[in-house]
């Protein structure tokens, strides 16, 4: 199958998840992402590097579990950006290279001289995407974050959570997730343009507000009807003011869930004829407004039902009837026994120099003529700089044994 | 205070009433919870979106929350947000002439977008490969629960089963586990869908510029929550590990300090990680004493010992007794600095002197906080029926030559009837 973006070379600066989703993804299209690290600190920057999970017993730089999730189908190379010559070869790289992609602070390309108007003489239809928690403008530019930081402070964190509960938060960093998929959305959307125009363009992507924009309803209520969230009984994330039953309910067994949503009366109806429910309750809830109002005694209802029950039985039962409903699945069950994920192809085996095969993350879609593949797995530290001096930068094997004499690779 | 210079030199801004970067790109929208989403993302970077409902009105306009409380299918608060910056046209679907309106319709796009039932979908008449067989070009792109290529893709589903099937849920919630697995609140699961795709969309876009092809991209709301769950599945796939939640933290293997702390007026902030270096063990002893809190406070003395001893690090956290006291320190005193103060004044102090701290913003937080309305994030469209502006969540990403725009209200019913994708 044709790899769609192989034409394509980016000059990657990024790491974490918030960064380097954004070209993991571009990669799995084909396009040559060249991700550049720093030989002095061991790629530590990118706290991922080394960190867990590990595969087998062994550790080091190259054996992080999530690291080779992120980085998948890159080239690896080390750059001292130290040194003037280090900064040379990357201004050398650009120069060939239609993306320039980071997720540093504030001012650390700069700090290197590689301000968007230096990154324009070098190539002047460069896409440069910048990508931090608060953006390259504002009073917090200077602020650091991190996911957590991100989902607190755009609203995300307490947006989720039960009633006179603490804000549940997420679990994990969902917005380092949607930084990079904001952040890729926005290189192919200036890679359109550019098709379009011959021009260029500096994206400053501010996680903080791309969090912010995934609230607009709550952002409406409040701007339209001066509804706060913040008030008695909210948030309650996991009823609906638009459909009852709608909640996480207990099953049989330790932590043990299922979730249950009736989007129409039929479908309240078909549930409480397969609850065997009494006529009067029957009555009283045959419409949303009566069942939100009688939410409580609903939960109730619904949970003697299913606590009982192994919460796959409940989900069968209730998806034979059209009625939604899922399991809260663990790890091992959504990756190993769905056939929704199995038959999707969701868990790619990629090779890696050193781990050996490991399963990643695959992607949500698929293109019919087009698609992603991952095979290789993330590079070792600095695996590809000599492939890259040589064969992209056209270096000699005596200039290559010097750059790494004198430290700058 | 914060002495890191702000030397980014920053770059230009383009001008509000340039062309997006899609723009000339025309899209048909058949109305659906789960494209919703990825239409308004096209529509903001500049694509023409067509939005396609029934004559009655599209069952979406029954999600509140409504304008005034008042509920009407013109007053959706949720239509209007997911469905501005696309046009409008209702027809009959149920009667052939609805569904060759449809059809001619879709025949001027360059992509089709739709989230359609299997049964809704083949009623129209839309078979995606009878689509592409008539019209080479057309890119359709499908966005279910499951996908149009799997055995569950008849399967109902909502925003909260996709959250609990797809893994977000496990991760999501509290340290009592006797507490339910929490929802992320929002409409999460068709963002992450709308996110997955809509890149890869414009992966087609750019492989039609050369082989002016067109194919199917079919997106399953369900892989794209099970690839957005960080640990939860890497853990599993590379170590067999699984993780527990916890409450506002990371779901983790291994289990956490709490990271939560009260304001003087009871409200929650973001602790983050504890001071470890020197400089850092520094400046939080003088942010004590600036609040005066030294005399409440005797461990600030295993705080001054850290300073002494050129900071500590993480393995020494955990393999040096005192280090660790050191770092219990750091975080009893961030608790204690939060308690006497309001939640900004500790994220601001605390950011400022370098510490990656929180507020935890309800949403009406962020429209009031200075730093996103500076950036322009308040993006304000005239609502006629209202007789002023409205104010809606701005741009996710600063384009420097063809910007995000809002420009167009949701659709009335019908509101765009008879007009061409051209015009």
């Amino acid at each position: 199958m044709a790899r769609p973006l192989s034409h394509l070379r980016i000059c990657d600066f990024t790491g974490q998840l918030a960064g380097a989703g954004a070209t993991r993804f571009l990669a799995a299209f084909g396009a040559q992402v060249i991700r550049i690290e720093d030989p002095v600190r061991k790629g530590s920057w990118d706290i991922l590097r080394g960190n867990t999970p590990y595969k087998d017993e062994r550790r080091g730089v190259d054996l992080g579990g999530a690291f080779n999730n992120h980085n998948v189908e890159k080239l690896g190379i080390t750059i001292n950006m130290r040194e003037q010559r280090g900064i040379e070869l990357v201004e050398d790289l650009i120069r060939i290279s239609d993306v320039v992609t980071e997720n540093f602070a504030v001012g650390v390309l700069a700090g290197w001289g590689l301000t968007f108007e230096r990154m324009r003489e070098l190539k002047p239809d460069i896409i440069y995407a910048s990508n931090c928690g608060f953006g390259h403008r504002g009073p917090y530019r200077n602020y650091k974050t991190w996911g957590p930081i991100v989902q607190a402070v755009c609203g995300l964190t307490f947006s989720s959570g039960l009633p006179d509960q603490l804000p549940a938060g997420w679990g994990y960093s969902y917005m380092d997730h949607h930084g990079g998929n904001f952040m890729v959305t926005a290189i192919l959307a200036a890679l359109v343009h550019r098709h379009k125009t011959g021009e260029g363009q500096w994206i400053d992507l501010a996680t903080t507000e791309a969090g912010a924009s995934l609230l607009g309803p709550a952002i409406l209520d409040y701007t339209v009807n001066g509804t706060r969230m913040r008030r008695d009984g909210s948030p309650d994330s996991n009823h609906s003011p638009d459909m009852a039953p709608h909640a996480i309910y207990p099953c049989f067994g330790d932590d043990e869930w299922v979730a249950i949503a009736c989007r129409t009366d039929a479908e309240w109806d078909r549930l409480a004829t397969h609850l065997d429910l009494d006529a009067d309750r029957r009555a009283r809830y045959s419409t949303l407004a009566h069942r939100l109002a009688g939410q409580d005694d609903l939960d109730s209802v619904v949970l003697s039902w299913t606590q009982t029950r192994n919460k796959f039985d409940v989900q069968r039962e209730l998806l034979a009837l059209g009625i939604p409903s899922a399991a809260v699945q663990k790890p091992h069950e959504r990756v190993d026994s769905d056939p929704a994920t199995s038959e999707w192809g969701l868990w790619p085996t990629v090779t890696h120099t050193a781990m050996g095969e490991v399963r990643v993350d695959g992607l949500g879609s698929h293109l019919s003529e087009t698609d992603w593949s991952m095979t290789k797995g993330a590079p070792c530290l600095g695996e590809h700089t000599d492939h890259v001096l040589a064969e992209i930068l056209g270096l000699s094997a005596a200039e290559i044994a010097a750059l790494h004499a004198d430290g700058v690779v | 205070m914060n002495t890191r210079a702000n030397a980014a030199p920053i770059g230009p801004i383009a001008p509000a009433d340039a062309p997006g970067p899609l723009a000339g790109l025309r899209v048909v929208e058949l109305a659906s919870e789960w494209t919703s989403y990825a239409g308004r993302l096209l529509g903001d970077l500049g694509a023409t979106v067509v939005l396609v409902e029934p004559s009655s009105g599209s069952p979406l306009r029954a999600y509140g929350p409504f304008v005034h409380g008042v509920q009407d299918p013109e007053n959706s608060l949720w239509w209007w947000h997911y469905q501005a910056n696309k046009f409008g046209q209702s027809m009959d679907l149920e009667s052939a002439e609805g569904r060759e309106q449809l059809h001619s319709l879709i025949r001027s796009a360059d992509v089709f977008l739709e989230g359609a039932d299997r049964d809704q979908f083949e009623a129209l008449g839309l078979a995606d490969d009878e689509l592409r067989r008539e019209h080479q070009s057309l890119i359709v792109l499908s966005i279910t629960p499951f996908g149009r290529r799997t055995s569950r893709t008849d399967d109902p589903a909502t925003d909260l089963t996709i959250l609990a099937g797809a893994g977000p849920a496990w991760s999501c919630g509290y340290d009592d586990h006797s507490l339910p697995p929490v929802r992320g609140g929002g409409n999460q699961s068709i963002h992450t869908a709308g996110l997955h795709a809509v890149p890869a969309l414009l992966v087609a876009v750019l492989h039609r510029y050369t082989s002016g092809l067109g194919q199917h991209v079919d997106v399953s709301a369900h892989a794209a929550s099970n690839v957005t769950t960080e640990a939860g599945s890497y853990e599993w796939l590379v170590a067999k590990n699984t993780v527990q939640r916890q409450t506002a933290r990371h779901a983790g293997v291994q289990k956490s300090d709490p990271t939560i702390a009260f304001d003087r007026n009871g409200r929650t902030v973001f602790t983050g990680v504890p001071p470890r270096s020197q400089a850092d063990l520094e400046r939080i002893v003088a942010w004590i004493d600036a609040l005066e809190l030294r005399d409440e406070f005797p461990d600030v003395v295993l705080l001054e010992l850290g300073i002494e001893r050129g900071g500590i690090t993480w393995p020494e956290i955990f393999a040096d007794e005192l280090c660790g006291q050191i770092f219990a320190a750091g975080r009893t005193a961030l608790t204690l600095i939060a308690s006497r103060v309001t939640d900004r004044e500790f994220f601001i102090g605390g950011q400022e002197r370098g510490f990656t701290v929180g507020v935890i913003n309800a949403p009406e937080d962020v429209m009031e906080d200075a730093h996103f309305a500076e950036r322009g994030f308040h993006a304000r469209l005239f609502h006629e029926e209202l007789g002023r502006d409205v104010i809606y969540p701005g741009t996710p990403m600063q384009f420097g030559a063809s910007p995000w725009r809002l420009v167009r209200r949701a659709p009335r019913v019908g509101e765009h009837n008879g007009r061409s994708l051209d015009t």
